[in-house]
């Protein structure tokens, strides 16, 4: 399985980078379109959050993979001064700076899963995931394995 | 900045040629907004089809473009937005509002024709 990728987030061109990162390595995963692109999204508008409200962090992406499914992780950490009220800034019409609050929620849902844990002493890490089963039968049979 | 700039009678087209760091996507406006007046151009083109995602910050600088060059006389047709975001886009939830968006550059041209064409019906 392809290694995980570190990207250092410092300003708005190391974007370009965590994107075409994470495009290459859904490609890689088998990710069928338009899955890269959403992840691509996804990531733009986390790792511009850390720029914006942070000034630096990092993007690590991960892949990873079972007999059913293979999937990319992306973990994107700052250590900024936190976000006060997580319940808000995931809903569509927050922003703590006066913008347009978009991203985190847009973001959420070009993600399978998402995960935000923020306080003003360790910052902020937000966990994305984006999955796939290799087979929806296999999927189906071993659901149904595990309810019996 | 990879972004080509062609004057085609009235019409400005902008074309996108790589994927652009947020600095460069707010300069495009400036720029834009200067040569729309210079070239008295009515209608912009914008091509965006080389920019790898269309996120939030993209959909808002291009919402700030169309605004800006609206009261220098042009009206602005953007597109070349690919399948892939396209659906992210409508997944995503993100509104192109006062964005008007078409398929291609003859589609973009067609358009302008039809916004251009009766400058006094347009009541803007």
């Amino acid at each position: 399985m392809a290694d995980e990728v570190r990207v250092v987030i410092a300003d708005d061109a190391d974007l370009m980078t965590a994107r075409a990162e994470a495009r290459a390595m859904a490609e890689r995963l088998g990710f069928p379109r338009p899955d890269p692109t959403l992840i691509a999204t996804a990531i733009s508008e986390i790792a511009r959050n850390i720029v914006v409200h942070s000034g630096s962090g990092e993007i690590v992406l991960k892949p990873f993979e079972d007999a059913y499914r293979y999937g990319l992780i992306v973990i994107a950490t700052d250590q900024g001064p936190g976000i006060r009220d997580v319940e808000a800034a995931l809903r569509d019409d927050y922003s703590g700076r006066g913008g347009p609050g978009l991203g985190l929620p847009g973001a959420r849902r070009l993600m399978d899963e998402f995960d935000l844990v923020s306080d003003a002493d360790n910052g902020t890490t937000v966990t994305m995931k984006k999955w796939r089963y290799r087979d929806e039968l296999a999927r189906l049979r071993e659901e149904r394995r595990r309810r019996a | 900045m990879s972004v080509a700039i062609l004057r085609e009678g009235d019409y400005l087209i902008a074309a996108i040629l790589s994927d652009l760091t947020d600095k460069e996507v707010l300069e495009l406006r400036g720029e834009l907004t200067e040569l729309v007046g210079r070239y008295r151009s009515r209608g912009l083109v914008i091509d965006v089809s080389a920019l790898d995602v269309i996120d939030s910050f993209v959909a808002r600088a291009l919402r700030a473009i169309v605004l800006t060059v609206r009261p220098r006389g042009a009206q602005t047709v953007i597109v070349g937005i690919q399948p892939d975001g396209a659906i992210a886009l409508v997944q995503f939830r993100l509104n192109l509002g006062p964005l008007r968006v078409a398929l291609d550059l003859d589609a973009a041209r067609t358009l302008l024709d039809q916004l251009t064409g009766g400058e006094a019906e347009d009541g803007r």
